[in-house]
């Protein structure tokens, strides 16, 4: 944990503008990565948490997502300032996406070489001849092990896993130094899901690739991320590094209710203890705490006062009752 | 080495290839496409223009088919060979119509293309414009355009052309729409692409089924249209061959030589039959919900 920053994200709003109601979608979150790092964004649907990935590539829908306040530095960089144009060689040369669904994120009617060669085609400053980059082409496939005999085929050829391992080639191809997942796993089978993270943390660790791992899996989160930022209704309620949030003795209350819905092979419990309630409607968030509605521990402050942040080391959370020395 | 530079090619266009050559009516459709095209092509082998179709030999006129040896469809009034003058007729109206629709398909995907791409404002602006064009029926307005800026072969094509660009404009902006909003276009934007690129490299690849079938079966209508132009005198004129303006001159013999009606007629019919086979075969073979 020295020197500057790969990516820091600070005090970021962005509302999306619906016809008649304005969505807070993002409330203020800050966080950063460094090099290398892993970075796991965890949280419920419509927690924020694409909307996150999608502000850091400035991809988010034109005329209904705005980013309204705060910075977003990459290298020293802020992204938010930078032109339509400045931004092409960003995206995908230095910070790439892998989409949740490789069923639908490669273009049916390209062959899947072709897809990846593109990459190197777009981003082609050394100028390679075609010969190179159809071998880097063939180089990628055999390091996200796909046989590169099958590199002529049609994406409707692929199996889904071989789909995402293509689409994970197309995001390395050019040894982006951030790389965004969105739920890269969501869609792929259980035994997949585990070669293709197994993958992923080979090549990161090989590359030195930074990450921001979007799941509301807490298993993938505990098998790839360095630190884990729980997100709820827009804000990071929680924020530590995988041992604060899987080992610590103090958590927000949203995190306990996360655990709490997850089986345990440890304990004999008969009934998992969900989160009661829904999440609040972005549209029309609560005052005060936003989780108070469905907190456990809710007090008559926590309806009328935003919560500060609370924090010890590399740990912090966002309430009141958290006392970092003791439980709640 | 060799064997690693030889990898299975399982390309799309063969793959459309094999399943257009299982439909047997495509590939009728297709065998008179070609014999049109290659009779067009080699009509000067077998004929010369100037005396078979353009010089008048009225000794010879309206030899019934097969009454004469030289001419095996006869001849009409002026005693041209109507053999010679159907396949050069088959030469103007595919020229004319494969003109037409080149030029209507690139400009309907332009016009589709950027109202579906663009959205909001832009959209409604073209295709409120290309609307009040597609309100005025095509026989009206080629008549208006041809009787306003005068006969002749270019202004032919640019009747042809206003009316069929506005059906294809719509139609191709339905194809295209959905295809905008699918993940791969926002992955290819992810991955550093300019817009102009994933619209030509992602978008247009992906909406070309049904634009290829639309401009084949919109082929026939034009062959059709030109000739009905033809018909009324507003399309090609005197003594240049064209289907319809021979239905048109034949008319007044019609009662007592029906052949010199009944073989352009024929003519027509199979031109448009022909184009419309290939059209519902493509059609077929691009459907992706039929892939296996």
């Amino acid at each position: 944990m020295s020197g500057k920053p790969l990516l820091s994200v600070k005090d970021l709003w962005v509302e999306y503008e619906a016809d008649e109601a304005v969505v807070h979608a993002v409330n203020g979150i800050s966080f950063e990565l460094e090099e290398g790092q892993t970075i796991g964004l965890v949280g419920e649907t419509g927690a924020g948490k694409t909307t996150t990935a999608l502000s850091i590539l400035r991809l988010l829908p034109a005329n209904i997502g705005f980013i309204r306040r705060g910075s977003i530095e990459f290298e020293g960089k802020n992204l938010l300032e930078l032109k339509e144009g400045e931004l092409l060689s960003y995206r995908g040369k230095q910070i790439s996406m892998i989409f949740q669904d490789p069923m639908t994120s490669l273009n049916p009617v390209i062959p899947v070489g072709d897809q990846v060669a593109e990459m190197f085609r777009l981003h082609n400053e050394e100028k390679l001849p075609k010969t190179e980059i159809d071998q880097r082409v063939d180089e990628l496939f055999e390091l996200v092990g796909i046989p590169k005999v099958r590199k002529s085929e049609f994406p409707h050829q692929f199996s889904g896993g071989m789909k995402q391992r293509a689409v994970i080639a197309i995001a390395l191809a050019c040894r982006p130094k951030l790389l965004i997942a969105d739920e890269p796993t969501t869609a792929l089978d259980v035994t997949i899901q585990a070669q293709v993270l197994d993958m992923m943390d080979g090549l990161k660790k090989k590359f030195g690739t930074a990450m921001i791992m979007i799941t509301h899996d807490l298993g993938v989160v505990a098998e790839t991320c360095d630190i884990v930022a729980v997100m709820y209704a827009g804000e990071i309620v929680e924020m530590g590094t995988v041992y604060d949030i899987f080992e610590g003795k103090v958590h927000h209350p949203y995190t306990e209710g996360l655990f709490g819905s997850i089986p345990s092979m440890d304990s004999h419990e008969k009934r998992l203890k969900p989160i009661e309630g829904l999440m609040p409607d972005p549209s029309s968030l609560p005052s005060g705490c936003k989780f108070s509605p469905r907190c456990p521990y809710c007090q008559d402050i926590c309806k009328r006062e935003e919560p500060s942040v609370r924090c010890m080391g590399s740990h912090s959370v966002r309430c009141r009752f958290v006392d970092m020395e003791g439980a709640v | 080495m060799k064997q690693e530079t030889e990898y299975r090619k399982r390309s799309r266009i063969a793959f459309i290839c094999k399943r257009f050559s299982r439909n047997r009516l495509a590939m009728l459709g297709l065998a008179m496409v070609l014999v049109l095209v290659l009779l067009s092509a080699t009509a000067d082998v077998f004929f010369d223009y100037h005396d078979d179709v353009v010089v008048q030999n009225v000794r010879n006129r309206l030899q019934a088919p097969g009454e004469s040896p030289g001419h095996i469809l006869g001849t009409d009034q002026y005693g041209r060979d109507i053999l010679a003058r159907v396949i050069y007729g088959a030469r103007v109206s595919l020229s004319i119509s494969v003109l037409v629709i080149s030029v209507s398909t690139i400009l309907g995907i332009l016009l589709g293309g950027v109202a579906a791409y663009c959205g909001g404002v832009v959209d409604n602006l073209i295709m409120r414009i290309n609307d009040i064009f597609y309100s005025i029926p095509f026989t009206l307005m080629s008549v208006c355009i041809v009787a306003s800026l005068g006969g002749g072969i270019p202004n032919l094509v640019l009747a042809c052309t206003i009316g069929v660009v506005p059906g294809f404009a719509r139609i191709f902006r339905s194809a295209i729409m959905p295809i905008k909003s699918r993940e791969f276009i926002e992955a290819a934007r992810a991955s550093g692409s300019t817009e102009i690129r994933i619209f030509m490299k992602h978008i247009i690849p992906n909406a070309l089924g049904p634009i290829i079938v639309q401009a084949t079966l919109n082929l026939a209508s034009t062959i059709l249209a030109i000739s009905g132009l033809s018909y009324i005198g507003l399309g090609i004129e005197s003594p240049t061959p064209e289907w319809g303006a021979m239905l048109s001159e034949a008319k007044n013999f019609m009662r007592d030589d029906p052949y010199l009606v009944i073989i352009p007629g024929i003519a027509i019919m199979i031109a448009t039959i022909a184009f419309n086979l290939v059209g519902d075969g493509l059609r077929d073979a691009l459907d992706p919900k039929l892939k296996n």
